[in-house]
């Protein structure tokens, strides 16, 4: 009955299951809800999704499943005003659209047409580039329209409920795939915890050993557990200056949070891209350098390697010798970042920007094709991801 | 049976309500999530008013095992005994110590079982109640005797989210994730705590509330609770609804903060905001 719901939302990458199916169909059979379209979406929400980071994508594909199905109370087409209408298709169609609309003639036209662009629209948010946002002339946000999804006629005193409820997207920022924030700090830092953990050595469980000993009436019964064993060492290289410094922060506050966790974590930072010399306190970048041939040297290769940058730059500044804007370098960043990484068994470049944008900008594709795709967005899911690829 | 409805203490909305009912009547436990405050464990308070049922509480921490909400086993009592001679040694029987669930499957009438905080506990701990909470019924090993609920429970269990719970415990749960109440949720809440507090003061009050919560960089928000906390205090200093008035532009430190702000960098960025937003202003 809602199979396509429930496929959607898988193909969509959230975990529903058939039980999960059939205890929706079993509750909608058991009369759960009273018989209304709000009603379902919150029971199909309950029963579906199971974690808040999902409340999203449930949100858009519920819509996309469900397109037409409306409340009584939703838009109703009369209701736009024409005058806004009409500025609203200016803005949308071409002038030759224009001139076939009226060719067609009609008000329904015009408004499939407008509810197609829309759709359209809606689509492409839903990808993530910032069409709407970067518009800057917006004519929807005085109309009404806003970006979180399709709101035509938000004015609340002709319209009674003019948003489908899974059209308001309120849990956004609950997506695990958005940039991290305070909370997202949080979880970031369980996944590296996670990563931190690992290897197995045995040691004598002495509670437990009593407890069974105890139970065994005071023969006695030696029991093992596994070792928490904090092996992974981390080097981390962090790029300062300019836009990146908020980046940088959080990014050293992430760590230094975790940092019991590890055995060892060193950082230095660099500017723009890892040449010969980095350094290791930013406010005396100038004095105390260090050569990056010397970090080689220390560090063994059984530390991962995080580089953590935006690597937007020129394209001259990786693969060019002199082509720093610091200063003149003999070698070419390419080189120095070959070097890192075939010293470093397991290494990875975070990325505070969105993943979404890293395909317009030249010097990141190139970047990430030097690391061999192993660039990561600076997000749970990025660091979830680099994680599991740096303990491989 | 009735559903479960909002009460006159507790607003729960639309989609809670949906969520609670549906598992209640398909017998599953209801997981909740939500930011601190939001009134998670409240909900299995007024859940089980509603339904007219008795509430088991279990609250869980680090060091809190499934095995505890079952049953357990008191090996070292049983040693003493048996060491002194104490006929009781041959029953072992005598040893087990009843777990929260146990009286929840135990009771003759259905009961609500909220399972507080379910991340605290070990990773494994969810893993550990899958056949528990799917069947109602254990094993105990000791006396080879299987308890089976004699009415399922209600169970309600809520989380912070400081753990992943895995995927199997979540596949038989309902989920509900609280969200932030807005403005005209908050009112209702309010309105339904302290239903004789002044219009003017709730107003106001609300006004600094909200605005607080969108100062950036806190780094805890005050939620409902807080919130309601606060008003109490205002209304027990009787202030004037104009000692909270705010000009839109300038942030002020509010009166009797400390119920708000519980974090001392977060009181010393808002006087620091505040005296920003003085000196530009």
């Amino acid at each position: 009955m809602f199979a396509h719901l429930v496929l959607g939302l898988r193909s969509a990458g959230l975990p529903a299951s058939i039980t999960e199916y059939l205890t929706l169909i079993g509750a909608m059979k058991a009369g759960v809800t009273e018989y209304s379209v709000d009603d379902f979406y919150y029971l199909a929400r309950a029963t579906l999704v199971k974690d808040e980071r999902h409340l999203d994508k449930f949100d858009r594909v519920f819509a996309e499943c469900f397109k037409g199905l409306e409340p009584p109370e939703g838009v109703e087409v009369q209701d736009l005003p024409e005058e806004w209408l009409r500025k609203l298709a200016e803005k949308l169609l071409t002038p030759e659209e224009m001139e076939q609309i009226k060719g067609l003639g009609g008000f329904d036209a015009i408004m499939n047409r407008l509810k197609e662009l829309l759709a359209e629209q809606k689509g492409r948010h839903q990808g993530g580039s910032k069409w709407i946002g970067t518009a800057g002339t917006s004519p929807f946000g005085a109309y009404g329209y806003n970006p979180e999804g399709v709101r035509i006629g938000q004015d609340e005193s002709r319209h009674r409920r003019a948003i489908k409820v899974w059209d308001k997207r309120e849990y956004r920022d609950l997506d695990d795939t958005v940039e991290l924030g305070t909370r997202g700090m949080k979880l970031a830092l369980r996944r590296l915890r996670r990563f931190a953990r690992q290897g197995a050595a045995t040691e004598l469980d002495l509670p437990d050993t009593i407890r069974s000993t105890a139970n065994n009436a005071g023969t006695l019964d030696l029991k093992m557990v596994p070792e928490r064993h904090n092996t992974v060492k981390v080097l981390l290289f962090l790029d300062v200056g300019g836009s990146m410094d908020d980046h940088i922060r959080l990014t050293e506050e992430l760590f230094s949070a975790a940092r019991s966790e590890f055995k060892h974590l060193e950082y230095y930072y660099f500017h723009n891209f890892p040449y010969e010399k980095v350094w290791k306190h930013n406010r005396r970048r100038f004095e105390e350098t260090i050569p990056t041939w010397q970090v080689l040297r220390t560090y063994g290769p059984d530390y991962k390697l995080i580089i953590v940058g935006d690597a937007a730059m020129s394209p001259y500044e990786i693969t060019m010798p002199g082509g720093s804007v610091e200063h003149y370098n003999e070698e070419p960043g390419t080189v120095w970042l070959d070097r890192l990484c075939s010293h470093y068994r397991r290494s990875a470049w975070l990325n505070p920007t969105p993943k979404q944008s890293w395909g317009h900008v030249r010097s990141i594709t190139m970047v990430n094709d030097l690391m061999q795709h192993r660039m990561y967005p600076l997000t749970v899911n990025g660091i979830d991801e680099m994680t599991r690829e740096l303990s491989r | 049976m009735a559903g479960f409805k909002s009460t006159e203490n507790y607003i729960a909305t639309r989609d809670l309500e949906v969520a609670v009912n549906a598992a209640v009547t398909l017998q599953r436990p209801l997981l909740v999530k939500g930011e601190p405050g939001t009134g998670k464990t409240v909900l299995a308070h007024e859940v089980a008013q509603s339904l007219g049922l008795p509430l088991i509480e279990w609250h869980i921490k680090s060091t809190t095992k499934a095995q505890q909400g079952l049953y357990e086993y008191d090996a070292v009592s049983r040693l003493r005994d048996g060491q002194l001679g104490d006929p009781r040694v041959h029953d072992i029987g005598n040893y087990i110590v009843r777990g929260k669930l146990w009286d929840a499957f135990d009771s003759a009438e259905q009961t609500v079982v909220l399972i507080d905080e379910v991340d605290k506990a070990d990773i494994e701990f969810p893993n550990d109640l899958l056949l528990e909470l799917d069947r109602m019924q254990f094993f105990v090993y000791e006396t080879r005797r299987t308890i089976v609920a004699k009415q399922r429970p209600v169970v309600i269990i809520t989380s912070n989210n400081e753990k992943e719970l895995p995927d199997a415990f979540l596949r038989r749960c309902f989920f509900h994730y609280i969200r932030f109440p807005d403005r005209p949720t908050m009112e209702r809440i309010v309105q339904a705590h302290y239903p004789d507090i002044r219009k003017d003061l709730a107003r106001e009050a609300l006004n600094v509330f909200f605005q607080i919560r969108e100062v950036p960089g806190l780094k805890k928000k005050p939620a409902t609770s807080e919130l309601l906390d606060w008003l109490r205090l205002l209304m027990v200093e009787d202030l004037p609804p104009e000692a909270l008035r705010t000009n839109e532009k300038h942030l002020v430190i509010p009166p009797l903060y400390g119920a708000l702000l519980k974090n001392e960098q977060d009181v010393h960025l808002f006087e620091r905001l505040a005296f920003l937003a003085r000196r530009g202003g």
